[in-house]
């Protein structure tokens, strides 16, 4: 569904995107993170056939997002970044605009305007100025545009920033839901959100792609490295960190004194916890808790994001 | 083509969406009608040569709140659109650069012929009332009128441009009232020196707004200010279209 090869976007001497490229298909929901300034809305501007690209190409639908652009548009639903809407329409009349302007025959419009607002719950404020409409409302608005013309993919920069937890949650399912019929590429810095929604992830930082994987894959490369937490009372505990670290599996421990119990963390390879267990039976430790935490996605970027700067 | 006139109905209800609309509406037909009020009293206290149509279209009256209008129609066309962000949600969606600045200029276009509307009345009024002619001829009435589209055309593409230029409206009305001031005061250069060679006079007359009317407004039809107005509305027009693409693929 998108191609794109060596796409490189340069504002005067300042590079935001350097040479990436990757692929989409059918029906795949994308990812894009990375922090702040680090390519991705102008990613998705070359995308949306806003911004021409400095080099490279971007292909959408089989279209040149440069060079055949008109056709490449009818193909995307695009929701910027803070969704502009004007002020001065009605909901209705502004997805009615929308609409035919994205080329919806005139007979059908009505049919998916009661689609989206279905699809979107808009059907309360259809008749109100968007100008008066709630963030959550004018988010949702955007992404009833973007959907308006039935497009084969959806892009959407950030489509939860600054709305509230429920709300997110609300996006959330709607985006879940839209899988069966777009490709979605989406954009955020919320990395619970890519873990629950999408079927790959990028993570781009500085214009350049720092990984491309699967939530699950990307996970994986850290959690051979995770965490494990031991509570237990022992009188002295630094001899006792000596005996845990000569557990296979425990690369590095460091300890904590809660009153009289002390709490042991680790960093593991693999899972050590059977052994850990062993040991603390064989050397009679009351236990209160023995834990292993997987490394979160949240680890992984900050590892790949940072790994440059260090 | 549809879409273009998507965009065209979009712009011209945006419009009359507008408070500024109307004030623009209310306060330009104020003055219009306090110059026609003028001119009728004016040919009331003694008999000239002009009719009403002529006094109407060529006073100091009838000038001062026209050059003004444009900026205040055009103002926010682009820089609104730039300053809101919107101007992504519809450049991504499948249309032309091209139509979109034709539509936006075809919807001033459209709001001002609202704006002049209205003045056709006073003509009617005038002679419903007093049993004469307001002009001397029908060519009077066409020639003025068509002048008012002819002007019309050529400003309202110089508000566009300076729209597009920025995304403040105060910016864009300052330029575009500048350089329709400087186009506007070519004509006084005739005034100015009056004893210049003929070959200068008949030079300024190719730019001299005012004597355009003058000769139109008296039923005189001229091809020169014809093309004059059309080249420059479409010179500018292009130079718009290039603005705006180039803006936004430089940001």
């Amino acid at each position: 569904m998108i191609k794109v090869e060596n796409l490189t976007k340069r504002y005067g001497s300042v590079t935001a995107v350097d040479g990436i490229a990757f692929e989409v298909g059918k029906g795949e929901i994308m990812g894009f993170l990375g922090p702040n300034g680090a390519g991705k809305s102008t990613t998705m501007r070359m995308l949306a056939c806003y911004l021409p690209p400095t080099s490279g190409r971007a292909e959408v639908a089989g279209c040149d997002v440069f060079s055949d652009s008109l056709r490449a548009r009818e193909h995307i639903g695009y929701m910027p970044e803070n969704v502009p809407l004007p002020q001065d329409m009605r909901v209705s009349e502004y997805l009615r605009f929308r609409a035919a302007l994205k080329g919806v025959p005139g007979r059908r419009i009505k049919e998916r305007l009661s689609d989206v607002y279905d699809l979107c719950g808009l059907g309360e404020v259809e008749r109100k100025m968007i100008g008066a409409l709630s963030k959550g409302y004018r988010q949702r608005v955007g992404l009833a545009d973007a959907m308006i013309h039935e497009p084969e993919l959806l892009i959407l920069d950030e489509p939860t920033i600054g709305l509230d937890p429920n709300q997110i949650r609300q996006v959330r399912e709607l985006i879940k839901n839209l899988r069966s019929h777009h490709t979605i590429l989406l954009s955020t810095h919320i990395l619970s959100e890519v873990e629950m929604t999408c079927s790959r992830v990028i993570i781009i930082n500085k214009g350049r792609i720092e990984a491309l994987d699967t939530p699950e894959n990307l996970r994986a490369r850290l959690s051979a490295g995770g965490e494990a937490t031991l509570e237990i009372r022992v009188s002295d505990p630094a001899a006792t960190a000596a005996k845990l670290k000569a557990v296979s599996g425990v690369k590095n421990c460091s300890h904590q004194r809660l009153g009289e119990w002390t709490r042991f963390t680790m960093k593991i390879e693999g899972d050590p916890r059977e052994s850990l267990h062993a040991l603390a039976v064989a050397e009679k430790w009351p236990v209160r808790e023995l834990a292993r935490k997987g490394a979160t996605l949240e680890q992984v970027f900050v590892e790949v994001t940072h790994a440059e700067e260090g | 083509m549809r879409r273009f006139f998507t965009l065209l109905h979009r712009e011209v209800s945006h419009y009359l969406h507008q408070p500024l609309a109307y004030v623009v509406l209310f306060f330009f037909l104020l003055l219009t009608g306090f110059n026609f009020q003028a001119g009728v009293a004016a040919l009331n206290r003694e008999t000239g040569q002009t009719s009403i149509v002529e006094a109407f279209f060529n006073t100091v009256l009838f000038w001062f709140p026209f050059v003004l209008i444009f900026p205040l129609l055009t103002m926010r066309l682009f820089s609104e659109e730039y300053k809101m962000g919107t101007i992504e949600t519809l450049m991504t969606a499948p249309v032309r650069d091209g139509q979109v600045v034709l539509a936006k200029f075809f919807g001033a276009f459209i709001f001002y012929l609202v704006l002049w509307a209205p003045s056709v009345l006073y003509f009617v009024i005038f002679q419903w009332v007093t049993g004469q002619n307001a002009a001397g001829a029908i060519g009077s009435y066409l020639g003025a009128y068509s002048m008012i589209i002819l002007i019309g055309l050529f400003y309202l593409s110089i508000g566009c441009l300076a729209s597009a230029l920025t995304q403040n409206q105060i910016v864009a009305a300052v330029m575009a009232f500048a350089l329709i001031c400087m186009m506007f005061f070519v004509s006084l250069l005739s005034f100015l020196f009056l004893n210049a060679s003929p070959a200068l006079r008949e030079l300024t007359y190719y730019f001299s707004t005012i004597e355009h009317m003058a000769d139109y407004s008296r039923g005189i039809f001229d091809t020169r200010p014809v093309v004059f107005y059309l080249s420059m509305t479409a010179f500018t027009l292009f130079l718009t279209f290039h603005i705006f693409q180039y803006r936004r693929w430089k940001t």
